[in-house]
């Protein structure tokens, strides 16, 4: 019996999500859009997450440090999502970041993990600037759009310096104390079965590369996995296997419980008092 | 339609007043960045066109850093001062299609900011090769106060978006440096 209702219950999930993800992008600003969400959101929740630091750094330089790059990674989903709105007739881009649930979210995974500790914090900028640099330098070659590839120019510049920045902590924490080396062996294993969903492209990606609005990531792989590697390597850490399970599913809404905690914080105010201005 | 002229006259407040393009640049001037407050937002190649069409006068933004703060209170200052000149009929535009560079910023800024106390950005160079740039050691940056070159990086982010932070070795002094993008 109890049975039959999960069962019942399952199909009515799938009937559900299969109605709110699996309509796949069709015309070019939907595809557009969806590219321009998923983009945005991984910089959101990133951003939002490594505000977590701003007080708590380890000490003064790193704390502004961090605050920064959180301010640009926001900056940058603003601008993206501002876009959207502009597409999708909104009248600002505040629903986007406010206004939607999780399952909504088209964020991968890893950026929505608690900060962890410092040596997580630098594992996952490391991992995701590379990635970002990646992408964005593909992107800028082939995205047809002005104004998306405008910003995409602009984010680029300072992606580099959120890499520069991330990289110098890898190599000076993983060859630094045994303390500091341990924590940084620890943050990489942790975190690696989250860094598939940076490579994995489903049909709503191969609806934009079709349009020249995005970049089929499987094509920078090695080049990001040498890299990484390199900087792993030199830093006397261990890559962790790559043949492990790999997380998927969130940036079709399949999110960890963590994503629901950090919007209920991020979303709280503008929900509760949608209509409050600064004054 | 865009009107290209230079010498095209818009109604204000005041009807009989007629302005030009080159009158809205001057005002702008006026404009000064919040963040370092000896650096007008023209010279900081933030404004980047003044447009009329029809009664409208049209002004381009563009942000320094996609994240600085100072970039509503600039634009909220750039509205004031056009209703302080008494422009009834505006629209205050951010463009990303082309993204700033210190390269605009011009050398006439670039010593007010040594003046001020902040090294100011080096021209950009193109980095074919990035990522085997990271290897390399900073650039040297010369202090703003004594000229050393005996300084050193401390943290590539500072109290702003726009700076980094360096201590100098020859007159013992922390300072800011504009940082080149």
């Amino acid at each position: 019996m109890r049975n039959e209702n999960l069962r019942t219950l399952i199909s009515r999930l799938k009937t559900y999500y299969m109605s709110t993800f699996d309509t796949r992008p069709e015309t070019r600003e939907e595809a557009l859009v969806e590219t321009l969400l998923r983009l945005a959101d991984d910089r959101l929740i990133l951003g939002h997450r490594l505000s977590e630091w701003t007080g708590h750094g380890p000490e003064l330089e790193e704390d502004l440090a961090l605050a920064n790059i959180a301010l640009d990674m926001i900056g940058h989903a603003a601008a993206l999502y501002a876009y959207a709105a502009e597409i999708e007739g909104r009248s600002d881009e505040d629903y986007y970041a406010y206004f939607r649930d999780d399952i909504d979210f088209k964020n991968i995974a890893m950026v929505e993990l608690p900060r962890g500790d410092f040596a997580f914090t630098i594992a996952r900028q490391f991992l995701f600037s590379t990635y970002s640099y990646f992408l964005y330098d593909l992107l800028i070659k082939k995205v047809a759009d002005e104004q998306f590839n405008g910003m995409l120019q602009k984010h680029f510049k300072e992606i580099k310096y959120h890499l520069r920045h991330s990289r110098e902590w890898v190599l000076r924490l993983g060859d630094g104390t045994g303390e500091s080396h341990d924590r940084m062996q620890e943050a990489f294993n942790e975190i690696w079965m989250y860094t598939g969903e940076m490579f994995a492209v489903d049909d709503f990606d191969e609806a934009a590369i079709n349009k020249n609005l995005f970049t089929d990531s499987k094509t920078f792989y090695d080049e990001w996995k040498s890299f990484v590697n390199d900087v792993i390597e030199e830093a006397t850490l261990i890559v962790p296997d790559n043949d492990q399970y790999m997380y998927s599913g969130a940036r079709r809404g399949r999110h960890t419980e963590y994503l629901g905690h950090l919007l209920a914080q991020m979303q709280f105010l503008r929900r509760s008092y949608p209509d409050a201005e600064w004054k | 339609m865009r009107c290209e002229a230079q010498d095209l006259r818009l109604k204000t407040m005041n009807t009989d007043q007629t302005i030009s393009q080159q009158q809205i640049w001057t005002w702008l001037e006026e404009v000064i960045d919040p963040e370092i407050p000896v650096l007008n937002v023209v010279e900081m190649g933030i404004v980047r066109d003044v447009e009329f069409e029809g009664d409208q006068v049209i002004v381009k933004i563009t942000p320094t850093y996609s994240g600085c703060p100072a970039m509503n209170a600039i634009e909220v200052e750039i509205r004031k001062k056009l209703k302080e000149k008494g422009i009834v009929d505006f629209f205050v535009k951010t463009d990303f299609s082309k993204s700033w560079t210190t390269d605009w910023m011009t050398d006439h800024a670039k010593k007010k900011l040594k003046e001020y106390g902040i090294a100011p950005p080096e021209k950009t160079e193109m980095d074919d090769d990035f990522l085997a740039s990271l290897k390399n050691k900073n650039k040297i940056v010369p202090c703003p106060f004594c000229d050393s070159l005996e300084t050193e990086l401390q943290s590539e982010f500072g109290s702003t978006a726009c700076k980094s932070q360096y201590y100098c070795h020859g007159c013992s002094q922390p300072f800011e440096h504009f940082k080149c993008i």
